[in-house]
């Protein structure tokens, strides 16, 4: 687990590999892992159950950010694989069984094969254009979700989704369903690190910089885009699949709009590129969204946390970190620039 | 010059792009033969930057063929020209922002290894042990852990070249190498392209004529989008065509010095 919190400079560069950083980063990620382990123990039921929902909106968030941050694809149909993937387990446990790891595993599939049906169409294009393709599925999957009554339960969701099963037991118990998200939340997370700091998740930098570059060095660079579209969609469908668990229902909002832009929120906000940013920013949407009692306004709060966070902290919660051990001169306008707000130029 | 087929590395034959109106290149015959140094030059609006764009494939031709080694690659996208032995460096050293140099050279010789592209950490040492060594090579020895977009210009073309080189070409294409250069980073830049290996065929467009005729062993000139000289450096340097094209007729300065 020590080298999946490894720290990434902004950009989601892994840090040059020296001993003392992997060291601390160590560390922090243990840390983190036990108090996110212990929480159920000390927090009151309301509480772990926001924390469980933080859990499964940062892993939404992360396999976004492996498309924002790291591949500098900026999706506003995230939530369509995301929903589908709840979709899937849900019907699944209504229909099928709702033992452990089918559900999780029907979410993965459907949010995989959901990216690969659409994202051939969409990593051929680029910039406001990629935007505009992906929001329009994002939207047409949502409309499916509203009008197929007999399978998705029509406007009124998918009710009545059974509690998972863990060898035969259902997790009825809060704190059980916790960790049982908090296990594969981490996995999840775990598997986007790994990618995002493999050879392949080099070129998906390279190709965030510098597409034209990437092609003329041989990479056919549409392929690498449609691969990370469908692991992306794989483990947001996976992150659906942990919604269902938690709330046992799945509305057509939860593939919409909305969701779709909360997450790129959550990713903006952490500092796009970095992972565990996007882990902080899910938190701190959903904490304004759902858990303080706003009278309502807590979409209202969100965009002004935007507006701010864009002026004050143009790279994110994951831009307050130096960049560890790097020769770098006086950072460039171009350098600087958060990846998503990069053109295709 | 070479002119067999079989033998050329690089053989566009009839090469024809118009934007609009303007014929930009025009009909063009290029054959660069094995192991050449091919400089190509031309007053500005002569049709190079286009010329090499097709060539690279960046961008197609309107009529004509382009062949690598004796294979037609018109059809072709760049990444297939590369992955046959293609490679090219930029005008505008065009790099990664976020990457170290050692990174830099890293990404393009994980994909020209011979080896798959892991979707998992690797160790990769062969890979950044030969990365160190092309960056000694051109010169940035040392510069390895330097983020790309804080070199140098002068660094950044070096950088360029090890890039180019890491595709393992057996064309090189260069587009202005020496582009902004101060006359040190100029020299230093000869130097690392004399040294170059024979088996890398060399094909650059120049504007500096000193570097041109430095390094070239064969130039060809064009102008207004067509061949107006192809030959050896002396026989362009004594060419009146060439003065003409480059000065205009009626003036009579000596453009190459003596």
């Amino acid at each position: 687990m020590t080298a999946v919190r490894a720290p990434t400079a902004p950009g989601g560069v892994p840090a040059p590999v020296t001993r003392v950083a992997r060291g601390r980063a160590g560390i922090v990620a243990v840390a983190v892992l036990v108090v996110l382990a212990a929480a159920p123990l000390f927090l009151a039921p309301f509480a772990t159950t926001t924390l469980t929902r933080i859990l499964v909106f940062a892993l939404f968030a992360v396999s976004l950010d492996l498309l924002v941050g790291v591949t500098g694809l900026p999706s506003l149909g995230h939530a369509g694989y995301f929903g589908a993937g709840a979709y899937a387990a849900g019907w699944v446990s209504i229909n099928v069984t709702a033992e452990a790891p089918v559900p999780l595993l029907a979410g993965l599939a459907v949010g995989a094969v959901a990216a690969a049906a659409t994202g051939w169409v969409t990593v051929r294009s680029q910039g406001v254009f990629f935007l505009m393709l992906t929001l329009a599925i994002g939207e047409t999957l949502q409309q499916v979700a509203d009008s197929w009554e007999s399978v998705t339960g029509g406007a009124n969701g998918l009710t009545g989704v059974p509690a998972v099963r863990l060898a035969g037991a259902p997790l009825a118990n809060i704190g059980f369903l916790y960790w049982y998200v908090l296990v594969f939340g981490v996995v999840g997370f775990a598997a986007v690190a790994l990618v995002a700091r493999s050879p392949f998740g080099a070129a998906l930098r390279g190709i965030r910089d510098n597409e034209p570059r990437m092609r003329a060095l041989g990479y056919s660079t549409s392929l690498y885009k449609y691969a990370v579209f469908v692991v992306a969609g794989g483990v947001a469908g996976l992150a659906g699949s942990l919604l269902v668990a938690q709330q046992r229902l799945v509305s057509p909002a939860d593939l919409g709009f909305t969701t779709a832009s909360f997450a790129l929120l959550a990713v903006i906000i952490g500092g796009a590129g970095s992972l565990w940013g996007a882990c902080l920013g899910a938190a701190l949407v959903i904490v304004i969204r759902d858990a303080l009692d706003l009278g309502g306004n807590g979409t209202l709060v969100l965009g002004i946390v935007f507006v701010l966070v864009v002026y004050l902290l143009p790279r994110g919660v994951a831009g307050l970190l130096p960049r560890g051990g790097r020769v770098s001169a006086p950072r460039r306008r171009r350098a600087s620039a958060p990846p998503w707000r990069k053109g295709s130029t | 010059m070479a002119e067999g087929v079989d033998v050329s590395v690089l053989r566009c034959a009839g090469l024809s792009r118009s934007f609009g109106a303007l014929k930009a290149v025009d009909g063009v015959d290029l054959t660069v033969a094995p192991g050449a140094r091919h400089a190509l030059i031309g007053p500005n609006g002569a049709g190079k930057s286009t010329m090499f764009s097709l060539v690279t494939g960046t961008m197609r031709a309107d009529a004509g063929t382009v062949a690598l080694a004796g294979r037609d690659v018109t059809a072709m996208s760049e990444v297939r020209r590369c992955r046959l032995g293609m490679s090219q460096t930029l005008q505008h050293a065009s790099l990664f922002a976020s990457m170290t140099a050692a990174e830099t050279v890293a990404v393009a010789l994980q994909r020209h290894d011979g080896s798959t592209i892991s979707f998992l950490p690797r160790r990769q040492t062969a890979v950044r042990e030969r990365a160190e060594e092309l960056l000694a090579d051109v010169g940035l020895a040392g510069r390895g852990a330097v983020v790309a977009g804080s070199l140098a210009h002068g660094e950044r073309k070096q950088l360029e070249v090890a890039l180019a080189l890491a595709c393992r070409p057996t064309l090189l294409l260069l587009d202005e190498p020496a582009a902004g250069m101060s006359p040190a980073e100029r020299a230093r830049l000869v130097e690392l392209l004399g040294g170059l290996p024979a088996g890398v065929t060399v094909l650059f467009v120049e504007h500096d004529l000193d570097l041109v005729f430095a390094l070239a062993d064969a130039v060809t000139v064009l102008h207004l989008g067509r061949v107006l000289l192809s030959g050896s450096p002396d026989e362009v340097r004594a060419s009146d065509a060439v003065r003409e094209a480059y000065l205009g007729t009626g003036h009579r300065e000596e453009l190459f010095g003596s």
